[in-house]
């Protein structure tokens, strides 16, 4: 009964869970709670990976309405690996979030905190295994909504407005998925993604090239694809650290795979990237993201917002894996998915416990602490050479798929570009391991102590498992090269 | 004709569309961007709700005689949008009511003149 | 508005008819149109007026904001608690069909908890909303 039952577990667990924090209210209490269910559907997410890289895909009926007529949660490789990547960082994140929560959020509003913490986790594990385009929208603005109430718990005023504007952007965003799929619902009368693939006629009808427009530029939107990427820097500046740690590593991600999912598995490969040229739009875009954004990361005084910036770059990586619309190209997509999950979790968790012993995360602030704070800093290091994709970390092996990818398709030039790309990188980086490691302490400043135990464990858990896929890459190449040929429709 | 007249309820949608996306992004003042929100969102419940209706067709409810069903579903859908859209606009507004008590304005240019020098 | 005795005595002859006729959407909702979502709305309408006459210290004695916070949470809990109770039942999640003796039955009664949840969480949440905007006044 429970194996049965597990993929409509996943996201019904934490959302019981969330009106249960508000009753229990004792922070403390709340915290144990929420990490416990977070940890429970962490090892559901397992499972579910476990039973559908043996068995194939899961489908699930809800309320044994049979699909397409009822709701179907449907999981595929695909939607496999996206909730093992969204439950992981999300069980670490509240490990990290022991000691930093208390110490950003007022003690009033913490049991409110982690109840929004858990239904932003059941809106992105909903997104990602439902297989309803309707519940998929209502999936998203249960995550978007939750977000904007986390991201304007930061301590700084400028987080209220930072959340306002993710606000206007992201229900802009939503707002044109749900148009795009009303608009399919017009041409196809079903709502099932897996049922509208079979029932879009051919060639596309002009409802239907519009609902992809809008459904491309609403995803565009959530996902922070350049140049509708204005919201992300100043959200994931002013969020409360654990918030950071969390979205980063997951909101933008469980957007990309939205993405996939309308153009590979709803339109598939041939409308998209044969019949329109999404192909020559994405990746021009994806490369501007990658240098403008490393570029302007450059040039930032504070880290976290450097990181947001290059969060931006990141998100270019991927989608330029997207639009070769091969299956190395995807490979390289949707491991980087991955990939950049824990080396952002775990770069915005090492500045998390800066923050909490500096009180900022300023460049000039953070200068001599390579001394001070050797632990945390050194993971810092090793996820920072992971951004930069320095081989034996996971990011190398996004960017050698990558770069494999657009070789394949003989552009030299876009591999060319990749590796300029992290160039940029090294230069971003280098700035915060130069003020740590290589400057001292300003004068005057007072000592500070290494982060607590339960900061550098979740921050090291991330990095080590970063470093650990750089080198036994089996498991996360594997699935995602499944997952890429699903997607590309050559196994069923 | 045809194009207009036959497809009227898409081209209120679509002008309300527009309209309320200019206010969204042409005002400075928070809760006139609240304002266009909302009605940039009313304009897809009604895009949903016009596409439902069948010509000739009641409400779908079994009853002698009535045999002509507008078609419930989109309905039932934009209930769901429109809790969504409630749930937006009371977060947006909470959260301009934070914003006054923290910058004393909902001006965005002021706040971001605030903002500037800090 | 202490003064005001035509609205007094208006909204207080309004009133019960507004919770009543809530009541009536909520538990009418699987005959004709109707459910919890509107019911929910018309029903904190009812104490939103009632706010509006009488003052925000007097509704909070009525519906005190611990005990709305308690309801917010209980709806939630109701709804999927009847979709578990169908994945306990030996259906699939919100499977009403096991719930009761015969499918129709079951159907039946898991329509009408589900949309009571529905409808508590949403009356609930639309007193907070507004008790939360009306209570922030300098």
């Amino acid at each position: 009964m429970i194996t049965e039952n597990l993929p409509i577990l996943l996201v019904v667990i934490p959302l019981l869970a969330a009106p249960l924090c508000v009753l229990l209210r004792q922070p403390t209490l709340v915290w144990g709670f929420a990490t416990l269910v977070s940890w429970m559907v962490f090892a559901i997410s397992i499972q579910l990976l476990i039973l559908v890289l043996q068995d194939g895909t899961i489908s699930y009926a809800i309320g044994d309405w049979a699909p397409p007529w009822g709701i179907e949660y449907r999981i595929d490789p695909a939607s496999a690996f996206m909730q093992l990547v969204v439950a992981g960082i999300g069980a670490v994140s509240m490990v990290f979030a022991a000691k930093s929560v208390p110490h950003e959020i007022p003690e009033r509003r913490i049991y409110l905190f982690y109840t929004m913490y858990l239904l932003c986790l059941t809106g992105l594990l909903g997104i990602v295994v439902t297989g309803d385009a309707f519940n998929l929208f209502v999936f998203l603005e249960i995550s978007s909504l939750s977000s904007y109430v986390l991201i304007s718990l930061g301590h700084d005023r400028r987080a209220l407005t930072a959340a306002f504007q993710y606000l206007i952007m992201g229900t802009l965003g939503a707002t044109f998925i749900l148009i795009g799929v009303g608009l399919l619902y017009m041409v196809t009368g079903t709502l099932n993604i897996a049922d509208l693939s079979g029932r879009l006629p051919e060639p596309a009808p002009r409802t239907s090239l519009v609902a992809f427009a809008f459904l491309t530029v609403g995803t565009s939107l959530k996902l922070a694809l350049f140049p509708l990427h204005l919201w992300l820097p100043n959200a994931y500046t002013f969020a409360p650290s654990m918030v950071t740690a969390f979205l980063a590593a997951t909101a933008t991600k469980v957007s990309v795979y939205i993405l996939l999912r309308f153009f590979f598995t709803v339109f598939g490969v041939d409308v998209a990237f044969f019949d329109l040229p999404v192909g020559d739009i994405l990746l021009p875009l994806a490369i501007v993201a990658v240098f403008a954004a490393s570029t302007v990361a450059i040039f930032q005084e504070n880290v976290k917002r450097l990181l947001a910036y290059s969060s931006v770059a990141q998100i270019g990586y991927m989608i330029l894996g997207i639009s070769f619309a091969t299956v190395n190209g995807l490979t390289a997509g949707i491991v980087h998915i991955f990939n950049h999950a824990l080396i952002k979790g775990g770069l915005f968790m090492a500045l998390g416990s800066v923050f909490l012993r500096l009180g900022t995360t300023q460049i000039d602030a953070m200068a001599g602490l390579g001394r001070q704070m050797p632990l945390t800093m050194a993971a810092f290091v090793a996820g920072g050479l992971s951004l930069v994709g320095i081989p034996l970390t996971s990011g190398f092996i996004s960017k050698w798929y990558l770069v494999t990818g657009a070789l394949e398709k003989g552009w030299w030039l876009v591999a060319i570009l990749v590796v300029l790309g992290s160039l940029l990188a090294v230069i971003y980086v280098w700035r915060v391991i130069e003020a740590a490691y290589f400057r001292p302490a300003p004068a005057g400043a007072a000592q500070v102590k290494e982060a607590p135990l339960a900061m550098l464990a979740a921050t090291w858990v991330l990095i080590g498992a970063n470093l650990y896929f750089g080198i036994d890459s089996t498991l996360t190449v594997g699935t995602a090269s499944r997952a890429a040929e699903v997607l590309l429709g050559l196994e069923i | 004709m045809e194009l207009v007249q036959g497809l009227y309820n898409y081209w209120i949608a679509m002008i309300l569309m527009m309209a309320g996306f200019y206010v969204v992004i042409s005002r400075g003042n928070l809760i006139k961007k609240i304002v266009g929100l909302n009605i940039f969102q009313t304009s897809v419940f009604l895009l949903y709700i016009s596409m439902g209706a069948v010509e000739g067709g009641t409400a779908p409810i079994l009853e002698e005689g009535l045999t002509r069903f507008s078609n419930p579903l989109p309905h039932v859908l934009i209930l769901t949008a429109i809790v969504v859209g409630v749930a937006t606009t009371a977060l947006g507004l909470a959260l301009i009511v934070r914003i006054n008590e923290a910058y004393g304005t909902v001006e965005e240019e002021e706040i971001h003149a605030q903002d500037e020098p800090a | 508005m202490r003064h005001h005795h035509v609205l007094h005595v208006i909204a207080k002859l309004l009133l019960p008819f507004v919770l009543l006729f809530a009541l009536y959407v909520q538990f009418h909702g699987d005959f004709g149109p109707g459910g919890g979502f509107q019911a929910g709305v018309i029903f904190a309408a009812g104490f939103i007026l009632y706010t509006i006459v009488f003052g925000l210290e007097n509704a909070r004695k009525v519906a005190p904001m611990p005990a709305v916070r308690v309801l917010v949470a209980a709806g939630l809990l109701l709804y999927a608690g009847t979709g578990v109770a169908g994945v306990l039942l030996g259906g699939h999640y919100l499977n009403y069909s096991v719930l009761a003796g015969t499918p129709v039955a079951g159907q039946h009664l898991g329509i009408m908890v589900i949309e009571f949840g529905v409808g508590v969480t949403v009356a609930a949440v639309m007193i907070t909303i507004f008790f939360c905007f009306a209570g922030r006044e300098k």
